[in-house]
């Protein structure tokens, strides 16, 4: 018992890490480029930056945190054996 | 409660989910062969010459009797069918259906339109309704999976035990809900009229039927693979104009990539039309009529009366002189006599919205910031100036909060994550929903930035006699959404002489790009699968609401699964009958409600939800009281603020903004707030059971064994 709650409180903790991570990535791409975005007018493909960032830029790093996070989710399941069945 | 249950456990063997997936591979790819070669053979048949009436009714026809069918293949009596699809559903599909369900006639027909009209501002609807998927695959998707049951407030009455959470939750969801299938259902009312020419209320009701066949028959399973089939129309409907335009401006069929370019002629073009001296003539006029107005506010009751007096005198003259074709100048001022506002209270209220539509007129651009420039005013300007680029930016990130927040909280969208089988796809398939969604969103400022190049180089500067047939056109069905008046009488056409409405600005694209018409015919279908999509998903979460959590679970918990689906059914009709009845009233600001819907599941749902998972000493009086301050605070400071919710509640105490926070935000203040009285009330209160905190062990991990290793 004491090993299964100790392996519980590892995989609890990476699962918050990596939440806390990505959410701190989602909060610069979201706010701080949002809020600094007249100074980052610089021209960018055509675009200034802050235009893309917003229209696309943010949403490609959105779709990335989430696959991210689906793929290392996936794996800690695995090396913490929570994975589920197939059956 | 801490037994793992049969009902949450993965859904069918690997093999048979593959199985099941190629089934329904091969099933879509038909039916897209199916779909394009039906616009085909329209396109061919347009050609020959077949009636632009015609075309709108088959794609109308054609496109419900589609949703209908599907609905009558897939209908169910079985509980775990009708409420999540027997859990079965691949995550590729179900983010396909999320993406539709997700997005709504306000994202197909009016993103575009916001975009065109506000440039950078608008792009906080961009992030805000992409980025909340990152609240969803973080915090809630996998957790509710995991929970395995059937609605949004299952999870608020298991987590924090008794019947007020539950109660809290149903009434939130049906309170976001319900104002947002209204306004889809008035946008279904909008397009069928267009399209085919039959009456707003009839069109209602023509679309309510394909809704109500489908959620009707079938539930969930239903509505699913309806969604699936809508969104592959929205999609292509939505991205036919725009590459067209892509490639008539530039040569290359990927806007996405290629509209930076077109932004920065935009821009150019700005510049010019700033110092444009018909542009500057235009606004004078405007200026003046702004200023003659603020002359008469300061002494309404004499302006009046001398207004009075002067039409009268003119009608007077004219009934004096008499001849021929007196008549209709004496119809004219009569009407000029009578169409006076009747009291000076009348006159203040009517010359106060004229001054303020000319001084809108009387600003550079027709009102619009230049379109790259993110926010109004100028931070290194006068204080005022400073003002509004601070009030500007905190508006804009505001808002972004709200919608994100907003997203990561609607019912609708979070039920769809029970349908998938397991934890692991439930995250793989917000990932697809994001794919599905940000195709739209990635394309919506580009179909913004293209259409704006196209009017101020064909439309703006062009006399009045040679512009584009489709201004007449779309002038003649409303001139409310169009309309082109030449206030300084040079036959040119300046940009502030042009009055559109955003909501017609995607509907419009094909004809503004010239388009045969059964490209508008089929983005005005795109346009009912939107609408239609989410209406179903909306409808269903307010019907299983209510026959699942509040007759199940707190009235006649011994109910049959064949009652309780009996019962849904019947719901879903009296909820889409009153859904419709609203939207024929055709209630002011709806577009307003829909966003104040965000606003409202944010702070009711979020707080509870997220602290529910992530704090097991989160107590039930706690999420309680939360979701109440919540809601209550969001409602309070709406009801204060917003000028329509102000009239309809009678208040009448000055307008006090917090921070110069819109109306639109009013989450903003909800959230903090919602979490804030749970974490205060949880501490003060007694410890959640050991088997809630068992509950709550049980959805953070995918699988636990039976003996809870």
């Amino acid at each position: 018992m004491a090993e299964s709650a100790s392996r519980r409180r590892v995989y609890w903790r990476r699962n918050l890490a990596v939440s806390a991570a990505l959410m701190g990535l989602w909060f610069i791409v979201t706010f701080v480029v949002s809020f600094f975005a007249r100074e980052l007018s610089f021209t960018f493909f055509g675009w200034p930056f802050s235009f893309w960032m917003a229209a696309q830029g943010s949403l490609l790093v959105y779709g990335g945190i989430i696959w991210f996070y689906a793929h290392y989710m996936a794996r800690l399941d695995v090396e913490h054996g929570f994975e589920e069945s197939d059956d | 409660m801490a037994k793992p249950r049969d009902r949450a456990s993965t859904t069918g063997t690997h093999a048979s989910r593959a199985a099941f997936k190629r089934d329904i591979d091969r099933i879509y790819l038909w039916y897209m062969a199916g779909f394009l070669a039906f616009v085909v053979t329209l396109a061919l048949l347009e050609q020959i010459g077949l009636p632009r009436r015609w075309i709108g009714s088959i794609f109308l026809l054609g496109s419900i009797g589609l949703y209908a069918g599907i609905g009558i293949l897939s209908r169910t009596h079985d509980a775990v069918e009708y409420y999540v699809a027997g859990r079965r559903v691949p995550a590729m599909y179900n983010g396909m259906a999320t993406g539709a369900d997700w997005m709504s006639a306000a994202s197909f027909i009016g993103l575009g339109g916001t975009l065109y009209l506000t440039g950078y501002g608008g792009l906080a609807f961009i992030m805000g309704w992409t980025g909340g998927y990152c609240l969803v695959a973080l915090f809630l998707a996998p957790y509710l999976r995991k929970f395995g049951q059937f609605t949004v407030p299952d999870f608020l009455g298991d987590r924090y035990g008794g019947n007020l959470p539950r109660l809290l939750g149903i009434v939130a969801a049906i309170l976001c809900s319900f104002t947002y299938v209204v306004a889809q259902i008035s946008g279904v009312g909008l397009i069928t009229s267009q399209l085919t020419g039959v009456q707003f209320e009839l069109g209602i009701f023509l679309g309510l039927g394909g809704i109500l066949v489908c959620s009707f028959l079938g539930g969930m399973r239903a509505v699913t693979w309806t969604q699936v089939a809508q969104y592959f129309i929205l999609i292509v409907a939505y991205m036919i104009p725009v590459v067209w335009l892509s490639v008539k401006q530039t040569g290359i069929p990927v806007p996405q990539v290629i509209y930076g370019y077109q932004l920065e002629k935009v821009t150019a073009l700005e510049n010019k039309l700033l110092v444009d001296p018909g542009e500057l003539a235009v606004r004078q006029v405007f200026a003046e009529r702004s200023a003659e107005l603020a002359q008469r506010l300061k002494a309404p009751a004499a302006a009046l009366a001398a207004q009075r007096q002067e039409a009268k005198l003119r009608l007077e003259q004219l009934q004096a002189a008499g001849g021929s074709g007196a008549a209709t100048d004496i119809a004219a001022a009569e009407k000029a006599l009578f169409g006076l506002p009747v009291d000076p209270q009348a006159a203040i209220d009517r010359w106060t919205r004229a001054k303020a539509v000319a001084d809108a007129k009387a600003e550079p651009l027709n009102g619009m910031v230049p379109h790259g420039q993110p926010f109004t005013g100028d931070p290194d300007g006068s204080p005022e100036q400073r003002e509004a680029y601070d009030v500007a930016r905190r508006n804009f990130l505001a808002l972004i909060f709200c919608l994100m927040v907003g997203t990561a909280a609607l019912p609708h969208i979070l039920m769809r994550y029970y349908t998938v089988p397991s934890v692991k796809e439930a995250r793989a398939s917000v990932g697809w929903s994001m794919v599905f969604i940000f195709l739209l969103y990635f394309t919506a400022p580009a179909l913004a930035v293209l259409v704006k190049y196209e009017i101020f180089t064909l439309v703006v500067g062009t006399p009045f006699d040679q512009l584009p047939a489709w201004i007449a056109s779309w002038s003649k069905v409303d001139p409310s959404l169009l309309s082109v008046t030449d206030v300084n009488r040079d036959g040119i056409l300046q940009l502030n002489e042009m009055n559109i409405s955003g909501d017609i600005l995607v509907l419009a694209t094909p004809e503004i790009g010239g388009l045969p018409y059964v490209v508008s015919g089929l983005v005005a279908a795109g346009g009912l699968a939107a609408a239609l999509s989410t209406a179903d998903g909306l409808l269903l979460t307010i019907a299983n609401a209510l026959s699942h959590d509040l007759y199940y679970k707190m009235i006649d918990p011994n109910a049959s699964t064949a009652r309780r689906v009996a019962l849904s059914k019947m719901l879903l009709l009296v909820v889409a009958l009153a859904a419709a009845y609203v939207a024929s009233q055709k209630p002011a600001d709806i577009l307003f409600l829909v966003s104040a819907a965000f606003s409202f599941a944010a702070a009711a749902f979020f707080p509870a939800l997220t602290l529910g998972i992530f704090w097991k000493r989160a107590t039930g009086i706690a999420a309680s009281l939360g979701m109440a301050a919540g809601l209550l605070t969001t409602g309070y400071y709406m009801v204060t603020t917003q000028p329509w919710l102000r009239s309809v509640f009678g208040v009448t105490s000055p307008v006090r903004l917090w921070w110069d926070i819109q109306p639109i935000s009013a989450g903003l203040f909800g959230v903090p707030v919602g979490f804030a009285v749970i974490l205060l009330v949880s501490l003060v209160t007694r410890r959640p059971d050991p088997e809630t905190e068992d509950m709550v062990e049980y959805i953070r991990y995918p699988r636990l064994d039976a003996d809870g290793r």
